[in-house]
């Protein structure tokens, strides 16, 4: 495939390895805050290939993780309801609220479907005009422009039985959540490529101004993540904290206009909590109150309750890089992804499901 | 319930021969009688079936030359939707059993098939797959000897449930099983892998894409009699069915308690596959397959067994000393990460 | 978050979400291409959820090569912001 076989050759990423430890003379941490990256470090195995120096930390970049609890709760409390068919991305499904996950709404017989769009939830709607379809609108800035087309198309086209249950995070609140801590543990920062793509560059030059740390806006290949982390490392060395982007190639200094304009038609930013983190302000997006027709939990009368998150689940720290999965004594035994206790465990991007599922070996054990 | 539609039913001579599976298919009356000598006898077709016995009675050694131990295996077929490209429920339903049958290394020689139709289901639907059905076993060489039809109520099944046992004939001195992996074998594939998950995925509703990808679902029996034949060593051989790759290597690596340790750019995966699982996210060693298997052999006979099985086939691996019961997968980076069984049934993701 | 891959553009059709074919290795996901106005047929796009929510600039994408063929002796600028 043209745009991903390249950027995934074993001869370049040597050469890229070999730079990184040419440029590296002490210890770094550096944080991806995507769980595409996550999911493409611990699948490619970078890991193990990085001079000890260099630690990669997993951030809160995994929609399905840091959504909260109650929001959870609500979708399971939707789904089940006669009158609802519930969609959402193949992702939700497994992830645990107070009581269940949507796959258990699905079997004590509640109508729960996978879908790859939001445009296709639309489409149920338009195809069945008996049923209420609500549609779970989880993710980042990139997925927000995909979600804020379904809502404007609804309500042009007047599909009354179309619902959204957004509970939409954006990334520079949470980056700043983790750079305000006093034992932050984080140097540098990879930024996630395509929230960038639709968001362009400009927060994040705050960012690294206001908190003195580089931000290098990287891609998802394993060629991507290893270059991101030299350009990072290059800035760490030399004592220099700017926003670099290697994902040129998606990447433009100010994003996507046409997405983000109707973004922001459609969505206000608010506060928002998220799992693991808690509640961080201007952190979320919700509908504008033009667009409250087409709000689930005004359409069904849900009141947000505070749901609790088990206590003995470190996945706060581990989503601010102040604790690593193995450090969890839950970790693999109380934890697993068949049983997770936490948020982080809930999503194959989630840091501690990515390390499970992936564990790496150590050199010793691979003939 | 049944017996009230089968009395109304022939008050009615004029009603016309109805064209979807009804209860009374399956209520023990005419309707049934009809849909088992309009439907299934002419297609499955052999002097064991048309005996029409309670129980079919057949030679366990099929003729004077023939030696072994008889091998015995059962599956259950659901599949949605019934016919994907590449395939139908029929054809899994064949082939499955026939391909259980042939990783113990035998011939497979009779099939039983038990078919639960849920109310409703269009009969020109179920002689389709009851005629894929009798093409696939033709292809495989065995005989639908006996079998059994029952009617649920609709909504209560996905059209067709199909269940087939076979009997197959293990060849004296052929002993092929997770005991005999050792370290130092090698790990082969069949073919590429993926094809039959994203077939099906395909066409399921909500996911929908063009593609030129067909199941591969096939009988393995007559490779690995060419395997036999050929006098290649087989240590173990798995069908990848659900959970792909991973999930067989993960299953034998802790039978057969060794490590397996697998070479990813040896791995053959389609262009078309890897484009599909890129788009929904998901990992083509996780992917279903219905026509490929992984063989254990030992170094020597990897040669011969890779010229026997053609192009498609590919050395992936070998099973190693270091961490038993786990799989581990070597990127094309150099680096490498455990290759785990999933939790469930993999979802598309967009994360 | 965010899995996006790079596709290419079959062809569009002119209704208000301009769906378009996309291919990726072959295989064809009708995908919106509202927010990619300057996708034509023939471009590679990256498609997230079905939206392409990008066009992937084909310069660019060379660079990543470029800057380490020019790691060598001396370092090179970096790719600019």
């Amino acid at each position: 495939m043209k745009y991903v076989d390249e950027y995934r050759s074993g001869a370049e990423a040597r050469r890229f390895i070999a730079a990184i430890r040419r440029v590296v003379t002490r210890p770094w941490s550096i944080m991806e805050v995507c769980g595409g990256q996550t999911h493409a470090i611990v699948r490619f195995g970078i890991e193990e290939l990085l001079p000890p120096e260099v630690s990669l930390l997993h951030g809160p970049g995994c929609p399905v993780c840091v959504t909260p609890c109650e929001i959870l709760d609500q979708a399971l409390a939707l789904a089940g309801r006669p009158e609802v068919t519930f969609c959402s991305y193949g992702d939700m499904l497994r992830v645990p609220g107070s009581d269940g996950d949507l796959f258990t709404v699905k079997a004590k017989g509640g109508d729960v479907r996978v879908v790859y769009s939001a445009l296709d939830a639309l489409a149920l709607a338009r195809q069945n005009p008996a049923r209420e379809v609500v549609f779970l609108a989880v993710g980042f800035e990139t997925t927000a422009p995909a979600h804020a087309m379904a809502a404007h198309r609804a309500r042009i086209d007047r599909v009354r039985n179309f619902s959204l249950l957004v509970s939409h995070v954006l990334v520079p609140p949470a980056l700043a959540a983790i750079l305000s801590a006093s034992d932050r543990r984080v140097d540098g920062f990879l930024a996630a490529g395509h929230v960038c793509t639709i968001m362009g560059t400009d927060e994040y030059e705050r960012l690294a101004r206001d908190y003195g740390v580089p931000i290098v806006v990287t891609g998802f290949e394993p060629l991507d993540l290893l270059q991101g982390i030299h350009m990072c490392l290059r800035q760490l060395e030399e004592g220099r904290a700017v926003v670099t982007n290697q994902y040129e190639r998606a990447v433009g200094p100010r994003g996507n206009e046409a997405a983000r304009r109707l973004l922001h038609e459609v969505f206000e930013v608010v506060p928002r909590r998220w799992r693991g983190l808690g509640e961080l302000p201007a952190s979320g997006l919700a509908l504008r109150p033009s667009f409250a027709a087409f709000d689930a939990t005004l359409r069904f009368g849900m009141s947000a309750g505070a749901a609790a998150e088990p206590a003995e689940c470190i996945s706060g720290l581990v989503l601010q890089g102040r604790k690593r999965p193995t450090d969890c004594p839950a970790f693999g035994t109380r934890c697993t992804p068949d049983s997770p206790v936490g948020a982080t465990m809930v999503s194959a991007e989630g840091a501690c499901a990515a390390y499970f599922r992936y564990r790496p070996r150590s050199a010793r054990d691979v003939v | 319930m049944s017996s009230d539609r089968e009395r109304l039913a022939s008050a009615c001579p004029t009603q016309h021969p109805p064209s979807t599976v009804q209860l009374a298919h399956g209520g023990g009356g005419r309707r049934m009688r009809q849909l088992i000598e309009g439907v299934f006898l002419p297609a499955f077709a052999n002097p064991t079936l048309l005996a029409r016995h309670d129980s079919a009675v057949v030679d366990v050694v099929p003729d004077v030359t023939s030696r072994g131990r008889v091998a015995l295996t059962t599956d259950s077929y659901v599949v949605k939707p019934l016919f994907f490209p590449g395939g139908d429920i029929g054809r899994l339903a064949v082939f499955g059993t026939v391909n259980d049958l042939a990783m113990a290394g035998a011939r497979p020689l009779h099939l039983t098939a038990a078919f639960i139709l849920e109310e409703g289901l269009a009969l020109a639907a179920l002689r389709r797959i009851v005629e894929s059905m009798r093409d696939a076993a033709t292809e495989a060489g065995v005989a639908i000897v006996t079998g059994d039809t029952k009617v649920v109520d609709r909504g209560k099944g996905d059209g067709v449930f199909i269940t087939t046992t076979g009997v197959g004939l293990v060849p004296p001195g052929v002993d092929i099983g997770p005991h005999r992996v050792q370290p130092g074998d090698a790990v082969l594939v069949s073919g590429d892998l993926g094809r039959h998950g994203i077939a099906v995925l395909s066409v399921r509703e909500g996911l929908a894409f063009a593609s030129p990808i067909e199941s591969d679902c096939a009988a393995l029996a007559s490779c690995v009699a060419a395997l036999l034949a050929a006098g290649v060593t087989l240590h173990c051989l798995r069908d990848l069915t659900r959970g792909g790759l991973a999930a067989a290597l993960n299953e034998i690596a802790m039978d057969a308690n060794v490590g397996v340790l697998l070479d990813e750019p040896a791995i053959p995966v389609s262009e078309p596959v890897r484009g599909a699982c890129e788009l929904l996210g998901l990992d083509p060693l996780h992917v279903a397959c219905e026509g490929r298997m992984t063989l254990m052999v030992p170094a020597a006979s990897v040669e011969r067994a890779l010229a026997t099985l053609g192009s498609g086939a590919a050395r992936i691996g070998q099973v190693v000393e270091a961490h038993p019961r786990v799989v581990v997968l070597k990127t094309g980076l150099g680096g490498s990460h455990t290759l785990d069984l999933l939790a469930g049934e993999q979802l598309p993701r967009i994360c | 978050m965010c899995l996006g891959v790079p596709g290419e553009v079959l062809s569009i059709a002119s209704d208000e979400l301009r769906m378009g074919r996309v291919s990726f290795g072959g295989v064809v996901k009708e995908v919106s291409l509202v927010y990619a106005p300057e996708a034509a047929e023939g471009d590679f796009v990256i498609v997230h959820a079905g939206f392409a929510i990008g066009l992937i600039d084909a310069a660019a994408a060379a660079r990543v090569f470029a800057y380490l063929d020019a790691l060598g002796e001396v370092l090179p600028e970096e790719p600019h912001p």
